[in-house]
């Protein structure tokens, strides 16, 4: 396995924070938005520094115009790294998609993906990045989504959802109302679990499907 | 002595050299194709900035010895559902097609199998179109849709071009007035200039048309590798598919044979008729001594000792041909030698430009889509030949019964011919701009 | 050589609907791809992509890995074009830093990059016109590919899976004949340019091959995501080069080359017309390459602020973009990598459609996809 051979640049074997499998669980945070742990200690610093929080609430026309228009379903509007995005509620994201579409003329869906925060009570992010050909700007939407909720499709608003959400299933689970044809894409389909979730290891596969379709224990 | 002895004996003593030719031919043939094979190989490497075969033997030369070797002892694979004896029977065929019509083909004044068949350029063509068959059952006999599918695209893309390629020939036989093969080649010389002086259009629409027939790029579909329809040699391995492939190879070899006879003067040197351009009779003894100069210059430069002791061997052989070649021109007792080494020598270099060409535009050109080629056949070459046999036969009318100079009538009606060819392919080219941009265009592709 | 299984399905009218499979073992596939062709007849009615030949979970491998470690994963995406790659992620994870790379780093990025650019589409031009029977091109790109590629291997010793770039700038100094060596490649380049149109852009069967097979519409590209040249030659001049600067692409002059119909043929134009105008860039760039240090101001150890960020670049095939999401530790909590062949390949069913079964083979290869990043 690869873990353990360092890059040329860092040979500082010494430290324990190199090492995958060390990071202190304080310092993942719960939800992107509200970081709170302290770091631990570092070994040769004076003083512990404090966390930094690049997350700045964002107040723009564009936050403005989508508070009013959906209200309570824009959750948050923030800026990381001078990059904005909006917290938008799951049930209203069909609503959403259109209006960034057609008003806001965010007409390309540039990426689509989810991100799986096991320990919030919501535990899927589900990550829209959305350009502008006309205003030449970028802004991701952010739906928090329970473990087993639906979320609706955005093929409707961005045809080229279509295999975007099809990979977001394959590689987490997420189920999409009005998609016109859900099932796996990368993996094989009778394949049983979803790879990108934290509690799917990393040398783990469906051993059920790789006895019977490759003929060898996994792991081989 | 026994009557049936005897009556075989005379046979023999009447066509021995018939016999000979013939066995040499079935037994010499394929080994000649398969250095076509390797020149074109070589060749292409050229082209491609590369070196092509350079292991089996000095610079590759063997490598037509390997792979004959290499299939004849590769496991016979018949698929089990196929047709046993069709499928065996199917590549012979094609092969025989090929080296039945070459006996009919005069290589020179001398060397000729059948001697003057009085039909020869019907007889060639006519066998040669037999080798349709070998195509057609190794499709069928595959037992393979998609064999089957390709086989009849290919049949059916052969029957389109042999049509232009027959009406071609047409022109060519209207000037020479006569099937006879050697009768033609003497009237290219009793007229003073080759055929495609005098019916350049009809030389054209041969090339496209025998390219098309051999199979060859840029109308190769049928056998492309990355096609999604695979062709009729599919389920063929081993030396059947080299039967296939040798087959091919002499169909080109035929194919040339027959252009060179028609239209480029046979055997005749460059201006046969010209007393003053006698000297260009020594460009034959020069071009091999030429050869034999390259050869021995090369071969201090070769990089292993085989291969420089296989350079000098070359030049050796070169300069010996010259020696022979000149020996004709100045050696009196060997003078009756001249017309048959000479002929044969500018006999064989035409069909080496022929073939020359037909790989050269292998290896610049894409390939043709198969409704595109099957248009390209019927609207656009089809119409063109019969234009051109119109217009010939215009030109010998005004000649025979009008009394027009000769070269005035064919000129003019030439001039009037690419007139037309150029209006035809204006034609064919809206025609192709209109059904590409008609994106719902359900047509036939099977159509002609 | 090909694997096809058929079945015959009748249709409510009677008419036979023939299911062809190509691959994914195919030699005009680019790689392990498995095609479902609806035939009618002739025609393509419908077609289904089967992907995930080349799944080897890059993106799981992700999280186990520091950041550092995970940059030669990168390059076995899109292994035809792994300079961009390393470029787009190393730029990700500088901006989840803030940092920048100093000048004299993003000027040689941009070098590399725009050679990196003219050997993918190369390789591209290639493979393409093999597909379409033109056995010529393939030998003259790779002629010129290698002499890219000998000079990346002068930079960083390897010529495929080069990991040129590190987070923060660069781990080599460019070497002493780099110049030299690009400016010779770039004069030399044009004249084999003028090769290749002359043996393909005016050539009527490639025309005849290539016009009006396989035309996506603008509006069809934005809808479907498809971007890089396939947007391009539908009309629209956009180039993230442009649009969002990076690297050095903003000290330079050049144009966006624009197709007007959609159509392989100009996809095929718009790509030849990069090449030169990459040529244009790099002949730029190596006449002034800035003095000073090539790696910022990172440390040992990357431990990048939690939080988020994407960045695209406009790699040879598409939009690469990388969306990289931090938990403040040493290995990255979620690594996504927006892959352009990906999303380009979902517009071959709409590419297909009407088309001749030969066409097929034609429009794989315009698409210009890489099964590494398609899988990923």
């Amino acid at each position: 396995m690869a873990d353990e051979s360092k890059p040329p640049q860092s040979p500082d074997s010494a430290k324990p924070e190199s090492t995958g499998a060390s990071a202190t669980p304080p310092e993942a945070p719960k939800s992107p938005t509200a970081p709170s742990a302290p770091p631990a200690p570092k070994p040769a610093a004076t003083a512990p520094k404090p966390p930094v929080v690049l997350q700045v609430p964002l107040d723009n026309d564009l936050t403005r115009r989508y508070r009013e228009r959906f209200g309570a379903a824009i959750l948050d509007a923030l800026e990381d790294r001078k990059q904005p995005y909006l917290v938008i509620d799951a049930a209203q994201l069909a609503e959403i998609a259109r209006y960034s579409r057609d008003e806001e003329k965010f007409d390309l869906l540039e990426d689509y993906t989810a991100v799986d925060w096991p320990r919030r009570a919501k535990r899927f992010d589900l990550v829209a990045n959305l350009y502008s050909f006309r205003h030449n700007m970028r802004l991701r939407l952010k739906i928090p989504l329970a473990a087993n909720e639906e979320a609706a499709s955005l093929v409707p608003a961005w045809p080229v959802a279509n295999w975007l959400e099809r990979e977001i299933f394959d590689m987490f689970g997420i189920r999409f109302t009005g998609h016109p044809d859900l099932k796996r894409i990368l993996l094989p389909e009778e394949w049983q679990g979803h790879p990108l979730r934290k509690d799917y290891d990393i040398l783990k596969q469906d051993d059920a499907w790789v006895r019977e379709n490759l003929g060898i224990e996994s792991g081989q | 002595m026994s009557p049936a002895l005897h009556a075989i004996i005379s046979f023999l003593e009447t066509w021995w050299v018939q016999l000979v030719s013939g066995v040499l031919i079935v037994a010499v043939v394929p080994l000649i194709a398969g250095y076509v094979v390797l020149v074109e190989r070589k060749l292409m490497a050229d082209m491609q900035a590369r070196l092509g075969p350079m292991r089996v033997g000095p610079h590759g030369l063997l490598q037509p010895i390997a792979d004959a070797v290499k299939l004849l002892i590769k496991e016979d694979i018949i698929p089990d559902s196929a047709d046993k004896v069709i499928f065996w029977l199917a590549p012979v065929v094609s092969m025989t097609a090929a080296l039945v019509s070459m006996g009919a083909i005069a290589f020179g004044p001398w060397f000729q199998v059948a001697k003057d068949i009085n039909i020869g350029i019907l007889f060639v063509l006519g066998v040669s179109s037999l080798g349709l068959f070998g195509i057609v059952l190794g499709g069928w006999a595959s037992n393979s849709h998609y064999s089957l599918i390709g086989a009849l695209r290919s049949t059916a893309q052969l029957v389109s071009y042999e049509t232009a390629a027959g009406l071609a020939i047409i022109s060519g036989l209207l000037l020479a007035g006569t099937l006879q093969i050697r009768s033609i080649v003497d009237a290219q010389q009793h007229y003073g200039v080759w055929f495609i002086f005098l019916a350049p259009v009809a030389f054209f629409i041969y090339l496209v048309a025998s390219i098309a027939e051999t199979n060859r790029a840029p109308f190769d579909l049928p056998e492309a590798e990355s096609e999604l329809v695979a062709g009729y040699m599919t389920e063929y391995s081993g030396f059947r598919w080299a039967l296939y492939f040798l087959g091919e190879y002499a169909n080109m070899i035929v194919v040339a044979a027959v252009a060179t006879t028609l239209f480029l003067g046979g055997w005749l040197r460059p201006f046969p008729n010209v007393r003053w351009l006698n000297w260009l009779d020594v460009l034959p003894a020069l071009f091999t001594a030429a050869v034999g100069a390259y050869c021995g210059y090369r071969a201090g430069k070769q990089p292993v000792r085989v291969q420089t002791l296989f350079m000098w061997a070359v030049a050796a052989l070169c300069f010996l041909a010259a020696l022979i070649l000149a020996a004709t021109l100045f050696v009196p007792p060997l003078q009756a030698a001249k017309p048959g080494l000479l002929g044969a020598f500018w006999f064989l270099l035409k069909v080496s430009g022929y073939l020359y060409v037909f790989m050269w535009l292998r290896f610049t050109l894409p390939r043709y889509r198969f409704d595109q080629l099957m248009h390209l056949g019927w609207y656009l070459l089809i119409p063109l030949a019969i234009v051109n046999v119109f217009f010939v036969a215009v030109a010998m009318m005004l000649e025979t019964e009008f009394g027009w100079n000769r070269w005035l009538a064919l000129i003019i009606t030439s001039v009037f011919t690419l007139l037309a060819a150029a209006f035809l392919m204006h034609l064919h080219d809206k025609r192709t701009a209109a059904a590409s941009a008609a994106a719902s265009e359900t047509s036939d592709s099977y159509a002609g | 050589m090909h694997d096809e299984t058929t079945q015959k399905q009748n249709t409510l009218l009677g008419a036979d609907e023939l299911v062809i499979n190509m691959g994914p073992q195919h030699p005009s596939t680019h790689g392990v791809l498995r095609v479902k062709l609806k035939l009618d007849g002739e025609r393509v009615i419908g077609s289904e992509c089967v992907i995930g030949y080349l799944h080897r979970g890059v993106e799981k491998i992700a999280e186990h890995r520091t950041y550092q470690q995970f940059a030669p994963y990168v390059d076995r995406m899109d292994y035809v074009a792994a300079v961009s790659n390393g470029l787009g992620y190393c730029e990700t994870v500088e901006k989840l830093l803030s940092v920048e790379a100093p000048p004299r780093a993003r000027v040689i990025r941009t070098i590399l990059t725009e050679l990196q650019r003219i050997a993918s589409h190369l390789l591209w031009l290639g493979t393409h016109a093999l597909d379409i029977g033109a056995l010529t091109p393939l030998f003259y790109c790779m002629r010129e590919r290698e002499e890219i590629l000998k000079i990346f291997e002068k930079y960083c010793g390897a010529r495929l899976t080069t990991h040129a770039f590190r987070i923060g700038g660069l781990q080599y100094e460019s070497y002493d004949t780099f110049e030299k060596d690009v400016e010779r490649f770039c004069k030399d380049f044009e004249r084999r340019i003028q090769e290749y149109v002359d043996l393909l852009t005016g050539n009527s069967i490639w025309i005849g091959r290539t016009r009006n097979v396989g035309i996506l519409s603008t509006e069809d590209c934005i809808a479907l995501g498809a971007s890089g040249p396939i947007l391009r030659a539908s009309g629209l001049a956009w180039d993230t080069r442009k649009a969002t600067p990076y690297a050095a692409y903003d000290q330079y002059k050049f144009e966006i080359p624009v197709g007007t119909k959609g159509d392989t043929y100009d996809r095929y134009m718009v790509r030849m017309e990069e090449m030169r105008q990459s040529r244009l860039i790099c002949l730029q760039a190596i006449e002034n390459i800035p003095a000073g240090p090539i790696l910022g101001k990172v440390g040992k150890v990357l431990k990048p602020p939690p939080g988020e960020v994407y960045h695209s670049i406009e790699a040879p095939k598409g939009i690469l973009g990388y969306y990289i999401v931090s938990d403040g530790t040493t290995q990255p909590y979620r690594v996504r990598i927006r892959p352009p062949s990906f999303i380009n390949l979902q517009a071959f069913d709409k590419l297909a459609r009407g088309h001749l079964v030969a066409d097929v083979v034609a429009i794989i290869g315009t698409l210009d996809i890489v099964l590494g990043e398609v899988d990923r």
